[in-house]
């Protein structure tokens, strides 16, 4: 069992919820990444999502996507992002998500990978641009390795979609609050509760919703409906603030994640 | 995903309708100016001394390039579909300016994205749109060209999809735009076998045409395929050379990659990074290209090679002076490559160049390189 599922099954048993905050590897620098995942283990972080620079971030907004060329910049490559949870690995069992990019993976090569990262201590991935019809064989990869593989949900996804996201998701289903990208102003789609009632109906994976969440109160709202709650653009805004205003704001997203 | 389902199922259905392919049709002649002339360039043939030389004047189409064709047809779609808006990205401006011009036809609004390195080269394309009802918006991340308006066009469908229909321009991105983009650009070879036949009573022996995209060298191709005589080449934009990393030929210089939802050749770095690129023409400086191009380049039924920005130049300025055709800068690359080719053929052979554009947009931007204040 991974290192995720671990953690919901544990969660679950306690009624809570999981808290799951995205920073960008290499952002501001590969040092300040280290210290942001002690900050966020400290303040209660039940998952930590790492984020990979791609030269093309398609499903980001603006705050992530000036984060990955700050990352970029400094040299940072789906190789050194391995690398760098290997070396984490050693001080921490915190279970860790790559959100990163087909391309890089692709050039990677999938199978070395899967191999790789699994050796690192990389528990789930998610390659927002990889929808699961082209997925079989990193999946398969994957699986073997004993990584988690993370699907996107919308709440434009179509009943086929849901089975087939249902059917190849690992670890959780990643339900994405609004049609948009990463870091959007949340105007909650009426209907979210509705949505993940649905697909939680048609499989036992754990939902968590993400994108465009900001503030507690978001938090505490999103979380009423899923088993996690996704905060990225937010966190990555505040990665050069003072580690005492960090702490208080993870602190305040983890109280309201319940 | 859903909103690429829907796009393909909305566009089969269209594609079987008689009463769209009649609207499409009726447009194409009164409104287009189709058929465009194939004209055959007789002192341009004469200067080279070989290949008979026919130039498709897709430079005559309404509003001055091919890429009206594709624009029209998915102006026609998104109406069909109940889109109220369209999007779309430009490199040289001028699938910008058709798909506003489509937008305007159709009554939905516009709105068009593009780098602010293009915004600089282009400026009279950004009016044109602009005159033309549609919002410009400017796109100053990553390498501010082409690539990176499409980032931004992709950005807003996903969060406008349900009212907003994204005009891909060329012959990338997600299935189904490949195909849907050839079918609509697929009209130019369709013509310009009836005409060649009209005029030379036999097929032509070359075709070529710029390769950007790919969407004016798959329309000239596609009706072509199945004659196995027809040699078929495209070319890449060279930039400044190939050893010095500053160009956009990515056959030549590229390796098999996945960008913006299509797997083809791709100018990237050994991590998988997409490199800049850089091209005279801002319609070629492209870091991907039609997946449609790697498939008939591994197959072997097309050849591609590239021309620098000097030659284009050069081709632009003789094209002007011997045939009094001021060409887009991205048709000048296959006429640049018609130049070294024609001489060393027979004169019997026959050359169709797509003239994918014509080069008002252009004159600007050559005056700037060549020195001269206007």
């Amino acid at each position: 069992m991974s290192r995720i599922t671990r953690k919901f099954i544990e969660l679950r048993k306690k009624g809570g919820k999981a808290f799951i905050p995205y920073i960008m590897t290499g952002h501001p620098t590969l040092q300040r990444t280290g210290e942001l995942i002690r900050l966020l283990e400290d303040s209660g972080a039940d998952i930590i999502e790492l984020g990979v620079p791609f030269s093309d971030p398609l499903a980001d907004g603006p705050t992530i996507q000036k984060a990955a060329q700050t990352a970029l910049q400094q040299g940072i490559t789906l190789r050194s992002v391995i690398a760098f949870v290997a070396e984490l690995r050693k001080t921490t069992q915190v279970p860790v998500i790559l959100m990163t990019y087909y391309n890089p993976v692709f050039k990677y090569g999938e199978e070395r990978f899967a191999r790789d990262a699994s050796a690192a201590g990389v528990d789930g991935i998610i390659v927002p641009d990889l929808p699961p019809d082209e997925a079989g064989a990193l999946i398969s990869y994957c699986r073997k390795a004993g990584i988690d593989t993370i699907f996107l949900l919308a709440p434009t996804s179509t009943e086929d979609r849901i089975k087939k996201v249902v059917q190849a998701a690992r670890g959780f289903i990643y339900y994405v609050s609004i049609t948009g990208i990463t870091g959007a102003n949340l105007s909650m789609d009426a209907s979210i509760g509705s949505h993940i009632a649905d697909i939680k109906e048609k499989c036992s994976t754990p939902v968590a919703v993400g994108f465009g969440i900001s503030n507690p109160a978001e938090a505490a709202t999103v979380a009423q409906f899923a088993d996690g709650v996704i905060v990225g653009s937010a966190i990555v805004r505040q990665a050069e603030s003072s580690d005492a205003d960090i702490s208080r704001y993870l602190l305040s997203l983890r109280n309201a994640v319940k | 995903m859903p909103a690429l389902s829907e796009l393909e199922s909305a566009y089969k259905a269209a594609a079987k309708d008689s009463a769209f392919a009649a609207e499409l049709s009726q447009l194409q002649a009164t409104y287009i100016g189709r058929p465009t002339p194939l004209y055959f360039a007789k002192r341009l043939t004469e200067q080279l001394g070989g290949a008979r030389i026919y130039l498709k004047r897709e430079d005559l189409a309404h509003t001055g390039a091919h890429k009206i064709n594709n624009a029209i047809g998915q102006a026609l779609l998104a109406k069909r579909m109940g889109k109220q808006r369209l999007i779309a990205e430009t490199g040289a401006g001028q699938h910008g300016v058709a798909t506003a011009t489509g937008a305007a036809l159709t009554g939905l609004s516009c709105d068009i994205y593009m780098g602010s390195d293009d915004i600089a080269r282009q400026s009279l394309n950004v009016f044109r749109m602009k005159l033309l009802g549609a919002r410009v918006i400017e796109v100053s991340t990553g390498s501010r060209t082409l690539k990176d308006a499409i980032n931004e066009g992709l950005r807003d469908w996903t969060t406008n999809v349900r009212t907003t229909h994204y005009v891909m321009g060329t012959v990338f991105g997600p299935h189904p735009f490949p195909m849907m983009v050839r079918d609509f650009q697929a009209v130019i070879g369709k013509e310009a076998k009836k005409q060649i036949l009209k005029a030379e009573g036999r097929l032509p022996d070359y075709l070529i045409a710029c390769v950007g995209g790919g969407s004016n060298s798959i329309g000239l191709f596609f009706d072509f395929l199945a004659h196995e005589n027809v040699r078929m080449i495209g070319v890449e934009a060279g930039g400044r050379g190939i050893a010095t990393g500053e160009h956009a030929a990515r056959f030549a210089g590229g390796s098999i990659g996945v960008l913006q939802g299509t797997k083809s050749y791709l100018l990237q770095d050994d991590d998988g990074n997409v490199l800049g690129t850089h091209s005279v023409s801002a319609g070629l400086d492209y870091a991907s290209v039609g997946p449609e191009h790697a498939y008939l380049k591994d197959s072997g039924r097309a050849e591609y090679t590239y021309a620098d920005d000097e030659e284009a130049l050069s081709a632009f300025e003789l094209l002007a002076r011997t045939e009094g055709i001021i060409p887009a800068l991205e048709s000048a690359h296959a006429l640049a490559e018609t130049i070294k080719r024609a001489p060393t053929l027979s004169k019997e052979t026959v050359i169709i160049v797509n003239l994918s554009g014509r080069g008002d947009k252009d004159v600007q931007h050559v005056a700037r390189i060549k020195g001269i204040e206007l």
